[in-house]
């Protein structure tokens, strides 16, 4: 009964997501104030509840396992702990689907419940895109992905019970995706509405900027949790590999960087009218194509998700309605947006052009790499492209763009003089020299990692220097966001930079009570001891480890064996220091009864993590800035009326 | 993030351990080469080399038996004195350019390195034309 | 501004195709070697198990051609093909084994249980002529002419319909 309500919710849902498509788009052609356009908003809210319904109704069933439902008989298991069960909910296809297709419908229900600056005409537009994507995502769940599907005699016990996927950060960093691709499919509606309307205005960029922030929060935080995941679950010490998997989350963070910036020009300056549009349409593209390149299989490596041709037909005729509709209104109608005010290349704006430039060319890169391998499949030729080309091609773009950050915050709005910033614009120039030579000549580092280094040193001063000679207490928190934003990417690039630069490796072969050394550390492998858990066996090293001579840590770093299904995984141990971390992960036992040691000392490598959060830190205080700003604007412009209105009964 | 997902149904899917050899690693499997300059040559080749039998891993970052024994052939023909450019020619001239993660400029690869120059080009244009004709 | 604006839509459509195509074509993950026209690399094996002949570079130049088939008492298509390979003996082809990462007592056990087709078995304990002839997986079968040059390469078991495919590949060695 409860699959049937979630079932019946979903294609409710799905009729009312028809219903605000045809009113919001019929409400462009009627006449001002139809009967129409009343039922955009409202349907838009029904719709959300609908999804909400129908997700909580999956979310039951997971909880109670109801085995007669094929996708909860497929992927839980009665004896999984509750918070499993309900993570379960989203660890597969379907009901990560429905998860997609619920928090859009949810955004959609907030803008229509909340958002008042845009003309009516516009916020129809929106709210008839967003009802045009949630349905093409709605017939994609109902026609191909049904959650709700019975089996038609109950299973005796669900299948999944694999203890590798019962892990709280697997729980709960899939929704964190969505919640970035989700907003950015908002901005994309907000860019669409505005290119049917035409009025591309500072205030769409308002109403547009909070969910491109949200978006790009989560996105970040995603990337970071999943390249630490990598690091510490792989075994090897690595943080990023260019695979294609991450590559797809990586696209549309980049779009999402850009769009944020020009965004913020055009609502502060109402200049890259066009240019901004095309940023939002490109941002949602690029996540429509990850989730494509993802679960459709057609790219060596991705195994993630059951894969399934006829899903991928799915989403590339979806890919191509929506993007393909919206860069063809894009391409009719931009000739008619004119281009916004104008300002010098010595500029605020002048600066956030550049670098919305250099991010677009290095979207393209990692787009043209990760793509080009499939291009020339299809002439049966099979081709690489990884880090070696992917780091030195980026960062022809990367560092120019490093260089312009850090002093783009320094300009003023529409015209600037360098002169004016020229002690700060010195400073950081002297910070990067000096660094240059010192790592480069002194240290003899290799060329990226000297240029990332010497950049994060000079950007991590000059991202604090917007500051400088303002009330701390009175820059406003949209202000901090950026400072602390920047700061954020500084760090990250110097943890990348020393991690690159000065990683030290020692592969061992060591008898219990023998010693090694690793840079500074000295570890002593005391012993290995077989351990047992709930479903696997392991090795695992007893290591103490000194770092320069002070007291030792220990680690125990696991060789396990799982028995159903049967795969051996490795566990890595690290010590963590102010200063870097010590990986250490044991392998097998050589015949002559020595034990594999593989252990890295990683100067600095937490400050890649580290440098990230600071970078969705920044973002979320943007965010929230943005959220107080418009709230009290909202208010004083509440208190206008209200006067004006007594003021008019007094006459 | 996605990688997550990759990763443990990549262990899902892995191959049951039934599949696996049992003999010991190659000596230069998880060896290091004495002389520390080379042993870096090596680990830099290393990286940029495709597991062939994984999903898109180096053999640096591959525990599969294969990576092992090409491993310790990228380490001893190093330590023989080869070139490590030598090296990733004799594997490409047997498993073709998908073994390396460095594509290198050929017939089939020209447009990985003429579209980054043309965006070069494409980037200095478009600032070139809107920076230019704004100075007011 | 005027056609810059269609570029967009163009890359898009370009994706698209190129998406479309590969969603219709069969995935495999085969990775070809580059070594078949070329000369057999050098190497001289030793036997894999008592009672069974090491192979070299130089058995393969007597003239007629033959097939070197890169297996291991591990792998489980391996057992799948060994039907084939018994066909293929039958009608009169060498076989060559080369035993990968394996120990003779798996061999010896492997070859009382499925048979042994094989003229000669070598044993590989570091893969290395399975990377030098360019192989990337097991089992794989290359068809090697009476010179002593790499003719044809098989990737995967040996299924009844691939027999007839390198009979005539052995054939046209000849």
């Amino acid at each position: 009964m409860i699959a049937e309500l979630g079932h019946a919710a979903l294609w409710l849902a799905a009729a009312l997501a028809a219903l605000q498509m045809a009113s919001g788009f019929l409400a462009l052609r009627a006449a001002e104030g139809s009967e129409i356009a009343a039922l955009v908003r409202p349907s838009a809210i029904v719709q959300g509840a609908l999804a909400s319904f129908s997700f909580a109704m999956l979310l039951w069933l997971f909880a109670v396992t109801d085995l007669s439902v094929k996708l909860v008989a497929a992927n839980s298991h009665s004896l999984k702990p509750l918070v499993f069960k309900l993570s379960g909910t989203w660890g597969n296809h379907e009901g990560s689907m429905l998860l997609w297709v619920t928090v859009m419908s949810l955004a959609g229900a907030l803008i229509a419940l909340i958002e008042r600056r845009l003309p009516d005409r516009t916020m129809n537009a929106t709210l008839g895109a967003q009802g045009l994507v949630a349905l093409g995502f709605y017939a994609f769940l109902i026609l191909s992905s049904n959650p709700f599907e019975r089996l038609p005699v109950p299973a005796p016990e669900g299948l999944g019970l694999n203890p590798l996927l019962q892990d709280i950060g697997l729980a709960f960093h899939p929704p964190t995706l969505y919640m970035g691709y989700v907003g950015l499919s908002v901005a994309f509606s907000f860019a669409v509405g505005a290119l049917l309307t035409r009025q591309v205005t500072p205030d769409f960029a308002s109403a547009m900027r909070p969910w491109v922030l949200g978006a790009w929060v989560f996105l970040t935080l995603g990337i970071v949790a999943g390249s630490y995941w990598a690091y510490y679950e792989l075994g090897w010490g690595g943080w990023w590999f260019w695979d294609p998997v991450e590559n797809a989350s990586l696209m549309p963070w980049l779009a999402a960087t850009a769009l944020l910036h020009s965004t913020s020009v055009l609502a502060s300056r109402d200049a890259l009218r066009v240019w901004t549009i095309m940023l939002g349409v490109v941002a949602f593209s690029m996540s429509m194509v990850g989730t494509f390149l993802v679960r459709s299989g057609i790219l060596t490596s991705v195994h993630a998700f059951a894969v399934d041709p006829e899903r991928g037909t799915f989403i590339l005729i979806l890919l191509g309605l929506f993007i393909g509709g919206a860069l063809l209104l894009f391409a009719l109608r931009a000739n008619t947006i004119s281009e916004g005010q104008r300002f010098n290349a010595t500029s605020r704006e002048g600066a956030l052009v550049f670098n919305n430039v250099m991010l677009s060319a290095i979207l393209a890169i990692v787009l043209l790499g990760t793509l080009y391998p499939l291009l020339t499949e299809a002439f049966d030729v099979r081709v690489s492209v990884g880090p070696p080309y992917f780091n030195p091609v980026g960062a022809i773009f990367a560092v120019p763009m490093f260089a312009i950050m850090a002093i783009g915050p320094l300009l003023r709005w529409r015209q600037d003089r360098v002169e004016r910033i020229r002690p700060e614009l010195s400073l950081f120039a002297a910070l990067v020299l000096v660094a240059l030579i010192g790592f480069g000549i002194v240290a003899n580092v290799a060329i990226l990692p000297l240029l990332g280094l010497a950049l994060g040193i000079g950007l991590a001063v000059a991202s604090f220097l917007p500051l400088r000679g303002r009330s701390l207490k009175r820059v406003p928190l949209a202000t901090w966001g950026m400072v602390v934003a920047h700061f954020g990417i500084a760090v990250a690039l110097l943890g990348m930079a020393s991690e690159s630069a000065f990683s030290r490796e020692k592969l061992a072969a060591i008898e219990p009570g023998q010693t090694t050394q690793v840079g500074p550390w000295s570890v002593t492998l005391s012993d290995v001891v077989p351990v047992a858990g709930p479903n696997w066996t392991a090795l695992e090293g007893r290591l103490s480890a000194s770092y320069d001579g002070s007291e030792p840590v220990a680690l125990t770093p696991q060789s396990r064996r799982f028995w159903a299904p049967p795969q051996q995984t490795t566990e890595s141990a690290l010590s963590t220091r102010w200063n870097g971390q010590l990986y250490a992960v044991i392998g097998d036992r050589s015949p002559d009864g020595r034990w594999q040691l593989r252990l890295w000392w990683k100067p600095f490598v937490t400050l890649i993590w580290y440098g990230g959060l600071l970078v969705a830190l920044g973002g979320a205080l943007a965010l929230v800035g943005r959220v107080i700003t418009d709230v009290r604007r909202r208010r004083i412009a509440a208190r206008i009326v209200e006067r004006r209105s007594d003021r008019e009964a007094l006459a | 993030m996605m990688r997550f997902i990759f990763v443990a149904l990549a262990l899902l899917f892995a191959p049951p351990l039934a599949a696996q050899d049992t003999m010991p690693p190659a000596p230069f499997a998880y060896r290091q080469l004495d002389d520390p300059a080379q042993e870096a040559a090596a680990q830099e080749l290393m990286e940029t080399l495709r597991c062939l039998k994984c999903q898109s891993q180096s053999i640096a970052d591959s525990d599969a038996p294969m990576a092992g024994d090409m491993r310790h052939q990228v380490r001893i023909r190093i330590a023989a004195g080869e070139a490590p450019e030598d090296v990733r020619a004799w594997l490409t001239s047997r498993y073709g350019d998908y073994v390396s993660y460095k594509p290198e400029v050929s017939a089939v690869t020209w447009p990985l390195f003429a579209i980054p120059g043309l965006l070069i080009i494409l980037a200095g244009a478009v600032l070139f034309g809107r920076l230019r004709k704004r100075s007011a | 501004m005027s056609w810059k604006v269609w570029l967009p839509l163009f890359l898009f459509a370009g994706f698209l195709g190129l998406a479309a195509y590969q969603l219709t074509q069969p995935k495999d993950d085969f990775v070809e070697s580059r070594m078949v026209g070329e000369a057999l690399p050098y190497f001289d094996l030793p036997p894999a198990t008592g009672g069974v002949e090491g192979a070299a570079t130089t058995d393969f130049q007597d003239g007629t051609p033959k097939l070197l088939n890169i297996w291991a008492s591990w792998c489980l298509p391996c057992i799948a093909e060994a039907p084939q390979l018994e066909r293929l003996k039958e009608a009169g082809v060498p076989i060559v084994g080369i035993a990968i990462r394996d120990r003779p007592e798996d061999v010896a056990q492997f070859l009382a249980r499925h048979g042994n087709p094989y003229s000669r078995i070598a044993r590989d304990d570091l893969s290395e002529v399975q990377l030098a002839i360019g192989s990337s997986g097991v089992p794989e079968t290359f068809v090697i002419d009476g010179r002593g040059y790499i003719r044809y390469q098989h990737i995967g078991d040996i299924r009844e319909d691939d027999v007839a495919t390198l009979l005539g590949e052995l054939e046209a060695a000849r």
